[in-house]
């Protein structure tokens, strides 16, 4: 079969593409710095908690982590309101997002706690500093050092996975170039260079977190 | 000189073009007459022109009219299930030899595919609630809209509608019906039988006919450059049409007869 590409018919819609790329960036922002603080406060609760949070986190977790990125969202924005929550596909998408890094950043980050030697939380409790001196101070700041790598990984995977979230019509970068193609049947091409921006967007996603982990996060 | 490696190469790729070239120029009439089947995209989200039933087998108008093809050209029929979204690719990239999904015309799709005659008719309209006050399209500003991106629905609303309609588009028909069922738009833009079905399944909605869209007809659409199909399937059409097989197709579908179909 021959095919003549003609990128011109996609490119020319780019403020469409534009508006996909800002809403994927967004919504990622978004779900990174919450998810990520849900994540601390969920490892903090799985690692030394009381028991019944321990419990309710841990069901958390594996239900989020057990079950398809596509059906939580799904129940949250066909679903939920029939129980009377009604959400915008943008804030159903970010929600959805959230738990589901949440979710992962939990076990990540727990990993990152456990291997923290115990002799370092005893020198701090010696050194008078209270429990969440030592969670903050001293626990933390090494255990996302040692996980920076996995937990960037896993940011990068929800934003690519927020390629989903164009099923409940939020208009991010798939939704864009699915509503291109769709114009102009020029299929090929449209998701041709979704997937060259997908990659532009993972690349310069992990650079900026791989610098600014270790400037903001956890010292050098 | 000895051939290099390098013109042996570009020999090679020649031949290769050379040969997909050849490949082409069989026509995909001649290539499902010799295989004995045909490959037939048919939507299975849209009754009563296609659903599955119960025990998941594809079921309504445009199924039979794929399954009457077939049928009348001597050959088994492959259906494949697809979305208003993807069934004009499926033809391009020959997944389907011929696509029979509630396919209506227009200037853009004529430039990409071909059309049979029409062979069944098919209109398109705006749904929603009983107390929203919906007289003119004008009314429609300000209001959301859930439409399945890629169909009629999307690109006749854009013409006649006002800028400030809020579009929220959605993958199929299922998860655009869902979504207004949902309460999740005020509004509902789709065909006659997909809404009459979803009134039918939700009367709590109160949902209820509100401003014509679009009678458009559906074709089946063909690849370009297949004229000996096209040609073939309109002869089957055209004598459907005159047997009474189409009006009979329309009536146990949609529960009145095909009418005047443009050829």
């Amino acid at each position: 079969m021959g095919i003549d590409f003609d990128f011109g018919a996609v490119l020319g819609q780019w403020p469409l593409l534009l508006r996909g790329v800002l809403w994927t960036l967004g919504l990622t922002a978004i779900a990174t710095v919450i998810g990520m603080v849900v994540g601390v406060a969920c490892a903090w609760s799985r690692a030394s908690g009381p028991t019944w949070l321990r419990w309710v986190v841990g069901s958390y977790v594996e239900l989020i982590r057990n079950t398809p990125f596509i059906v939580q969202l799904f129940f949250i924005f066909f679903g939920l309101p029939a129980a009377g929550f009604k959400l915008s596909p943008e804030v159903a998408s970010v929600i959805a997002m959230v738990m589901n890094l949440g979710a992962y950043a939990t076990e990540i980050i727990r990993a990152g706690i456990e291997a923290t030697p115990r002799g370092q939380i005893e020198a701090a409790v010696s050194l008078a500093l209270n429990k969440v001196q030592v969670f903050l101070r001293v626990v933390l700041p090494p255990a996302m050092k040692k996980v920076w790598p996995a937990m960037v990984s896993q940011i990068i995977i929800v934003m690519l996975g927020s390629a989903v979230c164009s099923q409940i019509s939020t208009e991010e970068l798939s939704y864009a170039a699915n509503l291109i193609q769709s114009r102009n049947f020029r299929a090929f091409e449209a998701f041709i260079i979704a997937t060259v921006i997908y990659l532009a967007l993972s690349v310069g996603a992990r650079r900026l977190l791989n610098w600014a982990g270790p400037k903001y996060f956890f010292g050098r | 000189m000895k051939p290099s490696k390098r013109s042996f190469a570009l020999a090679l790729a020649a031949l290769a073009l050379f040969a997909t070239g050849l490949a082409q120029a069989q026509s995909t009439l001649d290539n499902v007459m010799k295989a004995k089947r045909i490959k037939i995209a048919v939507p299975t989200d849209y009754p009563p022109y296609g659903s599955v039933d119960k025990t998941m087998t594809p079921q309504g108008l445009d199924v039979e009219m794929a399954q009457l093809i077939a049928g009348k050209l001597g050959v088994k029929v492959e259906l494949v299930p697809v979305t208003s979204a993807n069934r004009i690719p499926y033809l391009q990239t020959r997944k389907a030899d011929l696509v029979i999904s509630t396919l209506g015309k227009n200037a853009e799709r004529e430039k990409v595919i071909d059309f049979s005659s029409a062979y069944a008719p098919f209109f398109q309209a705006v749904y929603a609630g009983k107390n929203l006050n919906i007289k003119g399209f004008a009314d429609m500003g300000g209001k959301t809209v859930a439409v399945t991106r890629g169909a009629m629905e999307d690109q006749e609303l854009a013409k006649v509608a006002p800028a400030s309609l809020e579009y929220k588009r959605f993958e199929d028909n299922n998860a655009t019906i869902a979504a207004f069922v949902a309460g999740q738009t005020q509004t509902l833009a789709t065909s006659a039988a997909v809404a009459g079905d979803m009134m039918q399944k939700n009367p709590q909605l109160g949902a209820e006919y509100k401003l014509l869209l679009k009678d458009s007809p559906c074709f089946i659409g063909i690849a370009k450059g297949e004229d000996p199909l096209k040609a073939k399937v309109n002869e089957i059409i055209a004598n459907a049409k005159k047997d009474g097989t189409l009006d009979a197709m329309a009536k146990k579908w949609l529960g009145r007869p095909a009418g005047d179909l443009p050829v």
